[in-house]
């Protein structure tokens, strides 16, 4: 047994807040209400964040890359000093789960708001965890999690294991570094793999193998503890809907558990905390079989990402307890409050989830969510927010409570369904049609449901009457604008003709459809639109105020849909119309066989060289964008002609990397 | 806003529900619709054989070509739709497209050869036209876009052509000299005469592989000096571009080279120099739609001129001058689109009284630098021995005198009748107006065919009795149903348009923004009254 840190009163006056985004805001909020004052840092790409705004004080840190700001551990101090900060939340992320950096802090006698050092070093090894949560009783998955760390060693212990068989970074969390093996023969390029990611993310290579679980769910329990031996559960989260190993939905209370497993497990995590005198708020990740069974994952040394689904049932704010748990206070609640109706939280991200969710960039135009009662929004931009290459895509978290599960999910995805997120290509359609989905809403759910019914809920066709709708609103909208623009005759109606019609043009695409309107204004917003060549239709611009489009269709029916544009960009209702230039570039060449960086992000091995034969499939180079590896892959077979980039280049979207010479037929 | 006293509201008398209103508006629209067809059959071009093969070689048909360089929802006024139409040997619309628009933002005259019909040649027509349209560029001060792709001129017809063909050169540089820039789009051949329509144009954008521009083609210089070329060589666009510097732009396909018109014009920085006063802009009270139920299709029926203009200017507000004198002149000042203008308006026939007054409105609309708008609907100056006494002829030369003398812009809108010396007086075309458009129920001609007819049989009846002659009845009646037939048929509106008497015929639904298109382009030219005149013989 652990002794308790000495349960001195330290008071708190200003808080530094070692984060970005969404958690810096939501974290100032909780202050704010307790009276502290709050200091913000930012990096160079941060400057203009609400969060920055939002604080008392801000203060730069450094340039973007993480690792010269947000990973800083001297600038944070530095900063801390310069304000007069007394202690430090550090969020999620960057150094939440450092030791080093809570160790510093003590050192610099400023109050961190965690855990302390010891416990999270001891915790951040995976090994470690497992070992103290077996010595508490608590079962964890089989596996290897030794000191045999060459590539050969971990195959055979790997094998050992047995297949499926899950390798992943020591170090790691978020499923970095992070491969399933099936076969053995796959085994040793998947070791390397993990290694060489989780060498870059985390800075150790070390990893660790277990038997991998089919259909698991991922069922997480919060524990808050104080330094006065108190330490409690606050009930489960579910965070089986997952991609990448990321987590993408998280409710509570988990719809897999009856009341005798929620205790079980909330047992089993309170004895994991109790055996290293965990204090502060802090999670234990469970993996669960379909037949009930629990197996001990990790603790995860740091308020969640989700953590905003048990503050709704539960009726706590868990950054409140956080601070008073800092200050030596005792926790409001030693019992543990009961589940109040269910709560859903989503990640919105930037990022496309029909092209392998890969992380998006640009500026968000227009953001807004409807404003319904029992939603929360924990948002980190705002309209205007510049989407860059160097953090989590993360955008916000939108929550839903509701008295049941189903009401919550109907009531988060209409949230979804009428928010604007225009600028930037998110998930938000996406995780709608998750909360609407049938297997979803029988709460039927493994970490691999977002695969399984794949085609269900990505890369699904367009939808053509939706589109169509769309691109009369985005002509609409650019008529409307070209309209109250000076120019001589302003009230001649446009358009007019005393010969012939003098129909208008427009083309739009959407990736690969092209949508054709012919529209002629008959007066007073009156149109008649050819779409695609077919006969005409009649459409009424009623108003159009503040990207509020109101269209009125030939049955009369007036809808209301938000159109942003962004020079030939028409962002409408969560689709991009591309409208065709009048005048194209005749001079611009495509390349053909050109291969174009799918996003920003850095060149971290280039593969083949010129001259080389390749396949389709054949993989050119690695690509490391927001801390993910994706390898760009020949898509015709030929000669590769040219590499334009080389390793350790940073590279935009649509760059061309490599050109390919397609093979004679 | 500024605190200027609103005009007052004109009130309307007119029964949509009358027997005169619905006959007026059934005739009116068949009217109307006639205008249509005999439109649409001048927008075909060369037909769908021609249009068809000139599409295949991935060009762009004129109108086409139009509607690629104005500003995307710009109106288009398109002027002398109809020139040619009905005139024997001539196409309708004389193988030119042509109107005013927006291009950049700035009102232009753009032009564009019909290149289906006859490959574009210039016909008598064409070269009449081309003239119009040159002298609508002076005068309003619009910088002009000529997209010229023609065959030359029609040479069997060259004696026609020739001598007044070489005038649209000449009007290039002077327009030129005046600081009203002319820009040449060539998207196809533009030799010999044509040549020199880039050769004098202050901009020149040529389409590559398309355009040919020379002095003479490869046979005339075999011809004349045994050299062999080819049309590149000679005078395409490449050449032109790189070597002898003919042109200015060399575009890599039509879109290209209407980009190129567009950014031309976006750097003129144009001003329009007529500055007018920003004011709001209030729709007529009144349904322009019942124009067609106003306007009468028989010149022997009057209408009220005030009808008329309650449902073209702004707010149907109207400031009338001189209300209790000279009734059969209506004279006042009223807005269209926010433009002030003084409008003269028949209300029957001119009368001494009313010739005075006119002349007088026009010189006070001088004195205010204010536009001028004549609707026209009238038979004529009053005749008879007491109206000859009161000096009908000097009162008459009054008003014509101040018309012909009037330096601000002038629209006459014919909306009836245009008989006589009506016609002079009420700024006809022979009056140099800035724009006159017709109604498709106006009349236009010396007299009516009856009474013309009746004035040649007086006549001859005259001449018989001095030789003593018994006249032949029979041939007589026979001459005078000839005759009557003949002048009736070249009253008619479409025989006048096909002539270049008026720059078209517009739907009367139209009329407001025909003026307002009209007045806006007479503002690009600044806009001056005169306070010289003949002399009055009072």
């Amino acid at each position: 047994m652990f002794n308790h840190s000495s349960p001195v009163s330290r008071p708190i006056s200003k808080v530094l807040v070692a984060n970005r985004g969404e958690i810096a805001l939501r974290v100032m909020r909780t202050c704010r209400a307790m009276g502290l004052a709050t200091v913000a840092v930012f990096s160079d790409a941060d400057g203009g964040m609400p969060f920055v705004r939002y604080a008392d004080e801000a203060i730069r840190i450094g340039p973007a890359p993480a690792r010269e700001s947000y990973l800083d551990i001297e600038k944070i101090l530095a900063a801390a000093r310069a304000t007069g900060a007394d202690a430090i939340h550090p969020g999620y992320g960057f150094l939440s789960e450092n030791s080093a950096f809570a160790h510093a802090c003590a050192g610099a006698g400023i109050t961190f708001i965690g855990p302390s050092a010891m416990v999270i070093g001891l915790l951040g090894s995976k090994r470690e965890a497992k070992l103290r949560a077996q010595g508490a009783g608590v079962p964890i998955v089989p596996g290897y999690s030794g000191n045999d760390q060459e590539v050969a060693q971990l195959t055979a212990h790997g094998r050992e294991v047995g297949f499926p068989l899950l390798v992943k970074a020591s170090a790691g969390g978020g499923g970095k570094g992070m491969r399933i093996v099936r076969a053995a023969d796959e085994l040793a390029a998947a070791v390397e793999g993990a290694k060489r990611e989780a060498a870059s993310a985390f800075g150790d290579d070390t990893l660790l193998l277990e038997k991998y679980i089919e259909r698991p769910r991922h069922i997480e329990i919060q524990i808050l503890g104080d330094h006065h031996g108190t330490l409690v559960h606050l009930w489960e989260r579910e965070c089986s809907v997952q991609r990448r190993h990321q987590k993408v939905i998280e409710e509570s209370p988990s719809p897999a558990l009856d009341h005798a497993h929620r205790l079980a497990m909330g047992a089993a995590a309170v004895a994991v905390g109790k055996a290293v005198g965990y204090t502060n708020a802090g999670t234990v990740e469970f993996i669960t079989d379909p037949e009930g069974a629990f197996y001990f994952l990790e603790v995860n040394t740091r308020l969640q990402v989700e953590h905003p689904v048990t503050e709704l049932v539960t009726g706590l704010d868990l950054v409140r307890e956080q601070i008073r748990v800092a200050r030596g206070e005792r926790l409001t609640a030693d019992n543990v409050p009961a589940q109040r109706g269910h709560a859903i939280e989503v990640r919105l991200y930037a990022e496309d989830a029909d092209h392998g969710y890969l992380p998006t960039t640009g500026t968000v135009l227009d953001f807004r969510f409807p404003d319904l009662p029992g939603l929360r929004l924990d948002a980190g931009v705002e309209s205007g927010t510049e989407i860059g290459i160097h953090y989590d895509p993360m955008l916000a978290k939108v929550i839903a409570h509701a008295p049941t599960r189903h009401e919550a999910a109907a009531l988060l995805a209409r949230a979804l369904e009428h928010a604007t997120v225009a600028g930037v290509t998110t998930n938000r359609e996406f995780l709608a049609r998750v909360l609407r989905h049938p297997g979803f809403v029988a709460g039927d759910l493994d970490t691999h449901f977002l695969e399984h019914h794949a085609a269900e809920l990505v890369g699904l066709p367009l939808d053509v009457p939706r589109a169509r709708r769309a691109a009369i609103a985005a002509m609409l909208a650019a008529w409307d604008e070209r309209r109250r623009a000076p120019r001589p005759l302003q009230h001649v109606r446009p358009g007019w003709r005393n010969v012939g019609a003098g129909e208008q043009h427009v083309t739009f695409t959407l990736g690969e459809h092209a949508i054709k309107l012919g529209y002629r204004h008959t007066g007073d917003g009156r149109f008649a639109i050819a779409v695609d060549g077919e006969p005409l239709i009649a459409a009424t611009l009623v108003s159009a105020q503040d990207g509020a489009v109101v269209v009125e269709d030939e049955q009369g029916v007036r809808r209301t849909v938000r159109v942003v544009r962004d020079g030939l960009r028409h962002h409408v209702d969560g689709l991009v119309l591309v409208e065709e230039p009048r005048f194209p570039d005749s001079a611009a060449q495509h390349t053909p066989g050109a291969l174009t960086a799918p996003m920003p992000g850095k060149v971290v091995k280039v593969l083949v060289a010129a001259g080389d034969a390749v396949v389709v499939g054949t993989p050119l180079m690695v690509l490391e964008a927001m801390k993910m590896e994706h390898s760009v892959k020949a898509t015709v077979a030929g000669t590769v002609a040219s590499i334009a980039v080389a390793a350790g280049d940073q590279v935009a979207a649509d760059q061309v990397l490599a050109v390919v010479t397609p093979a004679e037929a | 806003m500024s605190e200027a006293q609103p005009y007052p509201i004109l009130p309307t008398k007119i029964d949509r529900r009358s027997d005169e209103y619905r006959g007026n508006y059934a005739t009116n629209t068949a009217a109307v619709e006639k205008l249509r067809g005999a439109l649409r059959e001048a927008t075909v071009g060369g037909g769908d054989k021609y249009n068809t093969r000139h599409k295949a070689a991935g060009k762009l048909l004129p109108r086409e070509r139009v509607e690629l360089l104005l500003d995307r929802d710009s109106y288009f006024l398109e002027l002398c739709p109809l020139a040619g139409h009905g005139v024997p040997g001539h196409a309708p619309g004389a193988s030119v497209v042509g109107g005013i628009g927006l291009v950049s933002g700035v009102e232009c005259l753009i032009t564009a050869s019909e290149a289906t019909v006859k490959g574009g040649a210039m016909s008598e027509m064409s070269v009449w036209k081309s003239g119009r349209l040159s002298d609508i560029a002076e005068q309003n001060r619009l910088p002009s876009i000529s997209m010229i792709e023609s065959a030359g001129a029609d040479l069997p017809n060259q004696s026609k052509i020739f001598v007044p063909g070489g005038r649209g050169f000449r009007d290039l540089t002077r327009r030129s000299e005046m600081r009203i820039p002319t820009i040449c789009l060539v998207f196809g051949s533009s030799t010999a005469g044509g040549a020199y329509i880039p050769g004098m144009s202050d901009y020149v954008v040529m389409v590559k592989e398309q355009a040919q521009v020379y002095l003479a083609g490869p046979p005339l210089v075999k011809m004349a000096i045994g050299e062999d070329t080819t049309h590149e060589a000679l005078g395409g666009a490449e050449m032109h571009s790189r070597t002898s510097g003919v042109s200015d732009y060399l575009a890599v396909d039509e879109p290209d080279a209407i980009r190129l018109g567009r950014e031309i014009v976006a750097h003129l920085d144009w001003r329009k120099a007529g500055n007018p006063l920003p004011r709001a802009v209030e729709p007529p009270r009144y349904d322009p739609d019942e124009l067609l139920g106003v306007a009468s299709p028989d010149i022997k029926v009057p209408f009220d001129a005030r009808e008329v203009i309650a449902r073209i200017v702004d707010g149907s507000r109207f400031s009338e001058f001189k209300p209790l004198y000279g009734q059969t002149l209506v004279c006042g000042w009223a807005h269209i689109h926010g433009y002030p203008i003084g409008i003269l308006a028949n209300n029957g026939i001119l009368f001494s009284d009313s010739s005075q007054k006119g002349a007088q409105f026009i010189q006070l609309c001088n004195q205010s630098n204010i536009p001028l708008l004549y609707l026209q609907n009238i038979t004529g100056f009053m005749v008879g021995t007491k109206y000859e006494q009161e000096g009908i002829i000097k009162n008459g030369a009054k008003l014509i005198n101040a018309v012909s003398n009037s330096t601000v812009p002038a629209i006459t809108i014919m909306i009836g009748a245009s008989f006589g010396a009506g016609n002079y007086g009420m700024s006809g075309r022979a009056y140099s107006p800035r724009f006159l458009f017709t109604w498709p129920n106006h009349r236009i001609a010396v007299m009516g065919g009856k009474q013309l007819a009746g004035v040649l049989e007086i006549i001859q009846r005259e001449a018989a009795g001095k030789r003593g002659e018994t006249v032949d009845e029979q041939k007589l009646a026979f001459g005078k149903a000839m005759i009557e037939q003949q002048i009736d048929k070249e009253s008619d509106p479409y025989f006048a348009t096909g002539r270049l008497w008026d720059d078209g015929i517009i739907d009367p639904r139209d009329t407001r923004t025909v003026i307002a298109i009209s007045l806006s382009a007479a503002y690009s030219a600044p806009v001056e009254g005169t306070t010289s005149w003949g002399v009055f013989r009072h």
